[in-house]
């Protein structure tokens, strides 16, 4: 059942394409914290409209399948608009837009965390409000959240075999291509699953490692 | 434009079918695991704890969608050939049931150490101390996570459509190909019934927590 | 009679032969912090013992080793003679008790904590008969009976049916107390129980455990940083201080001739 020679000569092959895949999820991350922050700043906004409809379309988002959602925006929005992206583009924009949703949750309530004195004394300081949110809001409320973000992370990268579904050429596409030319599927799939579990469980070993450095610095 | 929803309707409706059939035993499946690792991760016995730890810790850190093909495509090499049905409730169910144990724990840590305490000072038996004392005010705890988690793994039905189960997001992808140019409609429809669908599960979950949580 | 060591401070309400509880040498570390530095103490059946001392003096966890939540690190500590923290093994050795050895014990003690501890998901009714139901296998009639009795004796009559959520401080902890009470035990410890609540909340739970007090039957260990109401309350009086016993006599010995310096220096602040 478990033929090691095969291993050896599959091994490289699906290594091949784990950058792909860490390269789309760490794009989509980054897209999920941009989005994310605007989210948590566009929910504070002063303009009831505004508010409303960012917490509605972050539950619309929230409560839909990412697949379906990339689906939508790889097969639909070339029909509804002059664009026509990537497979991997828009896997980046998709895993960004579904997770951007998760993360303003977080970004929201460590801004509701802080004390209403640092609004007061900004405004007493008569900053501007872009100045407010970029030089007292966010240098504080980012950095307490940076051990769930990286959590995030961990969830990004776990979730980008759905790519392959937009015909992105990640991991499990890789592995479901060479079990259809080698058509052996115990070694190939194994490994792959074995492959998101180490490298999940390094992350969250490096997530945890950061958590704990927090913990020392805000108590000391 | 004319658009024949009426005509897709029968088709969604059999896929809602099979994707709420799947919520449904995965959910059961999940549930329980949730309980055993929640509680085993707490046992005062060393091996059952070992256990619900190492099965939380594998499969968090798993891929549901690599974890289900490994199910259904590597699975039956190894001897063991489910259906397409029970594949997916069993890769769905191991999947959540590992984020569910994380839930139950830290709903049964929650509970004040002053409840256990009271309890002992009343004689209670370690079991009466559990059921009747630390598991009532746990379970209100665990609801709105769990509410949560119902609707995440609602959603990961959708990746049935990889092993080519005719749930929702398949029969879709199926009217797709018929009606082509109706494509943004079609997925438009189709994230409207994720999106009730879910919403009714995160309504029930708010009205049973307002329910079993009238004492607070 | 003779050959039973008996303090000759004290003076108690009637003559006893045994002490209800006794503590032997009893030590309590918790990691580096040596809490208990060796206590021996006694409390006769029926008699209420006032325990007074600063914050941090070791009272709590004195009270807490005898519901057994805390287990002396050594010592003794024994309840109608018999001992609390160990039991004998098939073979006559001396071993830490296990749990079956525990709930037998804890059937003469029961407890009133600071923070009350009222089951939140209980009603006030629901919290007292718990126990009646499920440790005594009182019928739930009787049981219901007896509670709504308690409830009745503590003045709360009228909120059997609320939940803790819906109940002020005082109200809580006369619940807690007659939820400790109606189990009937030997000796209830009183730990700290007013010092959670709001001053104008106070006088209201130190009435009803006058009033219980006067019932001849239970012993009490009070807790407490009321000094006026463990002169009223109290047949003795212990004053520790950092894990050991500093002075111990009757409410009048205590109060009003302090001999130790320590004792005179802590009333003095409640002057």
């Amino acid at each position: 059942m478990w033929d090691w020679d095969y291993v050896y000569e599959l091994l490289p092959k699906l290594l091949r394409a784990l950058p792909a895949t860490l390269g789309a999820a760490l794009c989509g991350f980054a897209l999920a914290v941009l989005v994310g922050i605007l989210i948590a700043i566009a929910g504070r906004s002063r303009f009831r409209l505004l508010r409303g409809l960012t917490t509605g379309i972050v539950d619309f988002i929230r409560s839909t399948p990412l697949l379906v959602q990339l689906f939508f925006l790889y097969y639909s929005l070339p029909m509804l608009t002059p664009l026509a992206m990537s497979a991997f583009a828009t896997g980046v924009i998709g895993l960004g837009l579904h997770y951007a949703c998760y993360l303003s949750e977080v970004f929201r309530s460590s801004i509701d965390a802080l004390p209403k004195g640092q609004w007061e004394a900004a405004s007493a300081l008569n900053l501007s409000k872009a100045r407010t949110w970029f030089s007292i809001v966010l240098p504080q409320a980012m950095p307490p959240v940076i051990p769930i973000m990286g959590n995030y992370l961990i969830v990004i990268f776990k979730e980008t075999p759905a790519l392959s579904a937009i015909t992105f050429v990640e991991l499990l596409m890789r592995t479901k291509n060479e079990t259809s030319i080698s058509f052996r599927a115990f070694e190939p799939y194994t490994i792959t699953g074995g492959l998101f579990i180490v490298v999940s469980l390094l992350l969250s070993l490096a997530v945890s490692r950061l958590e704990k450095r927090f913990k020392n610095r805000t108590t000391a | 434009m004319n658009v024949p929803i009426g005509q897709w309707l029968p088709f969604l409706m059999d896929g809602a079918v099979v994707t709420l059939r799947i919520t449904v035993f995965a959910g059961l499946l999940a549930f329980s695991l949730s309980a055993l690792s929640g509680m085993g991760r707490l046992s005062a016995l060393t091996p059952i704890r070992w256990i619900s730890g190492c099965y939380i810790e594998l499969f968090r850190a798993s891929s549901l969608l690599v974890l289900l093909f490994w199910v259904y495509f590597a699975l039956p090499i190894a001897g063991l050939e489910l259906s397409k049905t029970w594949s997916a409730v069993l890769a769905i169910g191991l999947n959540i049931g590992a984020y569910g144990g994380e839930i139950v724990r830290s709903s049964i840590l929650a509970v004040p150490k002053g409840q256990y305490e009271a309890s002992i000072a009343l004689n209670l038996r370690p079991y009466t101390r559990f059921i009747r004392v630390v598991l009532p005010q746990a379970f209100v705890r665990m609801l709105p996570p769990m509410g949560n988690l119902s609707i995440e793994m609602l959603k990961s039905t959708s990746l049935v459509y990889f092993i080519t189960m005719a749930d929702l997001t398949y029969e879709a992808m199926i009217l797709r190909n018929n009606y082509y140019t109706h494509t943004p409609i079609i997925f438009g429809l189709l994230l409207l019934i994720y999106y009730l669908m879910s919403s009714c599960v995160s309504w029930s979950v708010r009205l049973l927590e307002r329910k079993l949580a009238c004492w607070r | 009679m003779n050959s039973i060591y008996m303090p000759d401070q004290v003076a108690p309400a009637k003559v006893q032969e045994q002490p209800l509880i006794r503590y032997e040498g009893v030590t309590k570390t918790f990691g580096e912090l040596e809490v208990i530095k060796g206590i021996d103490m006694s409390i006769y059946g029926g008699e209420k013992l006032a325990i007074i001392g600063p914050s941090g003096s070791g009272k709590t966890t004195l009270g807490r080793m005898l519901m057994t939540l805390e287990e002396p690190t050594s010592g003794i500590i024994t309840i109608d003679g018999e001992k609390l923290w160990q039991m004998e093994d098939k073979r006559g050795r001396l071993v830490r008790a296990n749990e079956k050895h525990l709930h037998r014990m804890r059937e003469k003690i029961g407890m009133v904590f600071q923070h009350f501890n009222l089951f939140p998901h209980l009603t006030a009714l629901r919290n007292v008969t718990l126990a009646l139901t499920s440790v005594l296998k009182v019928p739930k009639d009787e049981a219901r009976e007896r509670a709504a009795e308690m409830l009745g004796k503590v003045g709360l009559a009228t909120k059997l049916d609320e939940y803790p959520s819906r109940l002020s401080g005082g109200q809580k902890q006369r619940v807690a107390i007659a939820r400790a009470l109606v189990l009937r035990p030997k000796v209830i410890v009183f730990d700290e129980v007013t010092s959670a609540l709001d001053p104008e909340l106070v006088g209201e739970v130190l009435e009803v455990i006058k009033e219980i007090a006067e019932d001849r039957e239970t012993a009490m260990m009070l807790i407490t940083h009321e000094m006026e109401f463990a002169r009223e309350v109290a047949d003795r009086v212990v004053f520790g201080a950092d894990g050991l016993i500093v002075e111990q006599g009757t409410p009048e010995e205590i109060f009003d001739c302090p001999r130790s310096e320590r004792l005179q220096a802590f009333l003095g602040r409640f002057r």
